[in-house]
């Protein structure tokens, strides 16, 4: 499905792969006593035969930021569809077919479609985009996403004047969804939706893989929203439709608890949910007595986003 | 008859501190999952709200298998209750917080929940201080009245559990059940012995009437009297 392209490399640069091997090994043994018990050892096991090693850095992408270890990414996931317990997503989600993956982009725009995935990441440059990801139960991880720019996928589908929202829709497939089947909980199949110029916003992409890899069907495969300063159920996963919209869209947790979930969920220490503070984050994979991360506004992207909601009450927004 | 005793009591001792071992060995084999600190948190947490139900379900167990001994685990069961919350509570203050007061602070006062944690660990630190047989000698009668607080423990520590919930509603809705029953079978029994002591009413009632009524005669023609 997704073409797995590498860059070409001069076969000067290219190391023997045994002696590769064997260079990581020691690397490996070295940085796994440095960092013994905290799990990071792990991770440095799945850049090993990943397929995008080196791609270029999305504009925003923060090198200065330790990811979080893959394995803990990997296992630790909401996804509601399949089950309310973060260990249980990841065996459940394997059963979603994402081979062939069509994506329908309609609405206010000038050409409305359906497209394969694999057209569609055909025409789209993939980078890497080291960022921050914070939910809203207060835990946080650092993810080198694969992906590209929101904006320039929307662009190719010439939005009119007309567009004010942006409606994504994530895959309904009550056969291997139970929750799904049993009509559990939310409103399937999971809605978001963002204002148009948070979408056409560079920090916003669409997520194709993690770590170098393609994306893990538990983490959203094989296309997820990724908008960094906003709580993670904004970040939906497996989208399946793109709708530019006049109105805002009715989304899924808003929907089931309006006062808890607001439409805009930008991460913000000083607006607590209504039932625990958001002032701090327990950073996965940090230590046994690594206290908690105090919480940013914007989730750190500030810089970039503070002036999308200049003059809103972010209380009342929230 | 003693070492029999001894023994079991040695295996309550010992039964109560096997969870605590379990935790920390799936924390020192790392075990624990993604949020391993959250993981160690709730899950002392949740054998605190565990030993809280064992405390209140010796009463009914007694009454209902009419084995007196059970009173004398009840002690040792509301201490671990006690114990699990001390625990729960030093790794919400020293391993997720690293004691940054600050944000402890915030973190208590916007977050409702936690209310609820601490109105039950101040109730369930209060029975432990006068648990033994030395407080309950001094405090007599008041003995009984202040450990009857131990329901509002329970039912503070069950909302605590509820409201700070993100999805899953089913072992919280279990332990509610619990709670439920629990409780219920304590309602149940004050009604039985209400309506008993009812049932003895019309009897004595009788008599008091018979009594009013003379003297309602008397006090009518002591009215009479007066006009
Ligand atoms: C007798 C007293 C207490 C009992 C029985 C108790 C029990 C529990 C239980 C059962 C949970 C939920 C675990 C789960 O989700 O399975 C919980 C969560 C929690 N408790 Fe307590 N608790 C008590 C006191 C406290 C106190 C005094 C504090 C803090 C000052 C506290 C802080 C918390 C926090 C922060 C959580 C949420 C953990 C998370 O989701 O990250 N608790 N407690």
């Amino acid at each position: 499905m997704i073409i797995k392209t590498k860059q070409a490399i001069l076969a000067s640069e290219i190391t023997d792969p045994l002696i590769f091997k064997e260079r990581r090994k020691i690397i490996k043994a070295m940085m796994a006593t440095l960092v013994a018990g905290t799990g990071i050892a792990s991770s440095l096991a799945d850049t090993d035969n990943s397929i995008w090693s080196g791609l270029p850095k999305g504009e925003f992408s923060n090198d200065s930021l330790m990811p979080t270890p893959a394995e803990i990414v990997k296992n630790y996931t909401n996804y509601y569809e399949f089950t309310f317990n973060k260990k249980d997503a990841t065996k459940l989600a394997q059963s979603l077919p994402t081979d062939p993956w069509s994506v329908e982009i309609s609405g206010e725009v000038e050409t409305p479609g359906n497209y394969y995935l694999e057209d569609i990441l055909r025409q789209q440059t993939l980078q890497e985009y080291i960022y921050r990801f914070r939910c809203v139960e207060a835990w946080s991880m650092v993810v080198p996403w694969v992906g590209f720019s929101l904006g320039s996928l929307l662009k190719k589908a010439k939005p009119l004047s007309t567009a004010n929202f942006v409606k994504f829709t994530s895959v309904y497939r009550p056969e291997v969804m139970p929750n799904q089947l049993n009509k559990k909980m939310l409103d399937w199949p999971y809605v978001e939706g963002l204002r148009m110029d948070e979408a056409m916003h560079p920090l916003t992409i669409l997520a194709v893989g993690m770590y170098g890899d393609t994306m893990p069907k538990q983490n959203g495969a094989p296309l997820r929203l990724v908008v960094p300063w906003k709580y993670g159920f904004k970040n939906i996963k497996a989208i399946v439709k793109i709708e530019l919209l006049k109105r805002p869209p009715t989304t899924t947790w808003n929907k089931f608890a309006p006062l808890e979930y607001g439409f805009y969920a930008n991460i913000n220490p000083a607006v607590a949910h209504p039932r625990w503070s958001q002032s701090s984050e327990r950073q996965l994979g940090s230590g046994l007595f690594t206290p908690r991360r105090e919480t940013e506004i914007f989730n750190g992207y500030g810089e970039q986003v503070a002036s999308l909601y200049n003059n809103m009450d972010l209380r009342h927004f929230f | 008859m003693l070492s029999r005793l001894n023994t079991l009591w040695s295996w309550v001792i010992i039964a109560g501190l096997l969870p605590l071992l379990w935790l920390i060995i799936n924390t020192a084999f790392d075990n624990l999952g993604g949020n391993p600190i959250q993981a160690l948190h709730i899950r002392l947490g949740d054998w605190s709200l565990r030993f809280l139900y064992l405390t209140l379900a010796i009463t009914p167990l007694q009454k209902v298998t009419q084995w007196r001994g059970m009173a004398d685990y009840r002690q040792m069961l509301g201490l671990y209750a006690f114990f699990y919350a001390t625990l729960h509570l030093l790794v919400y203050l020293l391993v997720d917080h690293g004691l940054m007061w600050r944000v402890i602070g915030i973190d208590i006062v916007e977050s409702s929940y936690i209310w609820f944690g601490i109105l039950a660990y101040s109730i369930v630190f209060g029975l432990a201080l006068t648990s033994s047989k030395w407080a309950k000698k001094r405090m007599g009668k008041n003995w009984k009245k202040f450990h009857r607080f131990i329901y509002i423990a329970a039912i503070a520590a069950i909302i605590h559990y509820f409201w700070q919930l993100k999805g899953n509603l089913a072992e919280p809705l279990f332990y509610s059940l619990i709670i439920f029953l629990l409780l219920g079978f304590r309602v149940l029994v004050w009604l039985k012995n209400r309506k008993f002591s009812q049932l003895m009413i019309p009897g004595s009632q009788k008599v008091l009437l018979a009594a009013e009524k003379k003297a309602v005669v008397s006090s009518k023609s002591n009215k009479l009297n007066v006009k």
